[in-house]
């Protein structure tokens, strides 16, 4: 078996079946996937740094305006409350729970706050072809290493559970702030359509080199 | 789209680890083996180092505190002296007897079936690794790969909590409490979560003998 080209970085392994496959250039809209296993090697969208990073941002402003607005509006028994999202965090205050004030806040606000500034830090200088800022290849790993943490998208789910729970009880009403989380969730829906690994690692991999 | 008919040009067969090169996890380089990924600096190994140790570890963590998650109330409510606890069970019962079958069936899937599936799974997963079962690799690829991604979703039943909790906060007539389950409960989806994240998938291709080799 004759052993790869000699420069390795000339090839693409296949993340989940270790696959090597020569590298060639990938055409807008196209999509090339590993020929043993079918895993997404690599595509190519038309203006994805545009997308993603305009994606980013979208997700920054919109956690920030989330945790300000009131959240849910609840009308029962003559009384009127309306929590924040901020509440919603804190509720679990005292005792053995403790633990998971910093668990849902970090789920829901700081784990996606993090990788969208992660992100933004990333992309904004690749976006006018400028060089990377310094440790951007570490931001990306950190904002890639963050994903399956950020939750905003089933904590969405959760409150429309919690909803129906407490409907018998009250007259329940959605804050400003649940519109926004939904809206987050949309654009993360977009931002992962548009998302490349592969391709801004090679950018930001040209600029370590260069 | 999907260019199959196009397949590129691949060494037929051979991995980066036949051929003596590594793969980065993070970025996807190839390279000859070193310690650290040039490009984006993630360590480099052929195969994540103690895989199959490290799954099994938060594998057996995450069932034990399912445990205490289904004993334990996930909520208590005091209303007017007298107090109420339910489980994550009996939560699910009490939205069947709202008549929300839909959110019930959500809530059922999520909290019970999902991390029950996802137990056996990453069990069978490991196994066939270790006892290089003939599995067809990519039926195998594609259940860890719906396990990776639904697992997270078990959540949900934590975060109904921690809004209940809010909502009726404030209340004098009512207050809700979150029970030691929405911990234990937390922390299990966390392990098997970790325990997804754990296996190194490319394990599961080299469980495969040579004669295995599709096409």
């Amino acid at each position: 078996m004759n052993t790869a080209a000699a420069d390795p970085r000339s090839l693409i392994a296949c993340p989940n079946c270790d696959l090597l496959h020569n590298q060639t250039p990938v055409a807008t809209g196209e999509r090339i996937r590993c020929a043993r296993c079918g895993t997404t090697l690599a595509s190519s969208r038309y203006n994805a740094i545009d997308r993603t990073l305009a994606a980013a941002v979208a997700n920054a402003i919109l956690i920030a305006g989330a945790l300000f607005f009131p959240f849910i509006k609840l009308e029962g028994a003559g009384t009127l409350q309306s929590a924040t999202l901020i509440d919603a965090i804190s509720a679990f205050g005292g005792g053995l729970t403790a633990p998971l004030v910093l668990v849902v806040a970090a789920f829901i606000v700081i784990i996606p706050f993090m990788r969208a500034s992660a992100l933004v830090y990333t992309l904004w200088p690749l976006r006018f072809g400028r060089a990377p800022y310094q440790g951007a290849a570490q931001a990306f790993r950190f904002a890639n290493a963050l994903k399956p943490w950020s939750m905003a998208e089933i904590f969405i789910i959760g409150v429309v559970v919690a909803l129906v729970k407490i409907a018998g009880m009250a007259q329940v009403s959605l804050g400003p702030a649940f519109w926004m989380l939904v809206a987050l969730v949309l654009v993360l829906l977009l931002e992962n359509h548009n998302f490349c690994r592969w391709t801004i690692w090679q950018i930001l991999g040209k600029h370590t080199r260069a | 789209m999907d260019n199959l008919a196009n397949p590129r040009e691949t060494y037929a067969g051979l991995t980066a680890r036949k051929a003596g090169l590594v793969a980065c996890t993070t970025c996807g380089q190839v390279d000859h083996p070193r310690a650290a990924c040039s490009r984006c600096n993630t360590p480099l190994h052929s195969r994540s180092p103690l895989s199959y140790q490290r799954t099994l570890a938060w594998l057996i963590a995450g069932m034990i505190f399912f445990i205490p998650a289904n004993i334990y109330p996930m909520l208590i409510t005091r209303t007017l002296g007298s107090e109420r606890e339910s489980t994550i069970i009996g939560g699910v019962i009490e939205l069947v007897e709202y008549g929300s079958y839909f959110v019930a069936a959500v809530v059922g899937i999520a909290s019970i079936v999902v991390p029950l599936a996802k137990f056996a799974v990453i069990g069978m997963l490991l196994a066939s690794i270790r006892r290089a079962w003939q599995l067809n690799p990519h039926q195998r690829l594609h259940l860890y790969e719906v396990t990776e991604f639904i697992g997270r979703w078990s959540m949900i039943d934590v975060f109904v909590v921690a809004i209940l909790v809010a909502l009726v906060q404030l209340d004098f007539v009512a207050s809700v409490n979150p029970g030691f389950a929405a911990v234990s409960f937390a922390l299990s989806v966390i392990f098997t979560m970790l325990a997804a994240q754990s296996l190194d998938q490319r394990l599961i291709w080299d469980s495969m003998n040579e004669t295995g080799q599709d096409e």
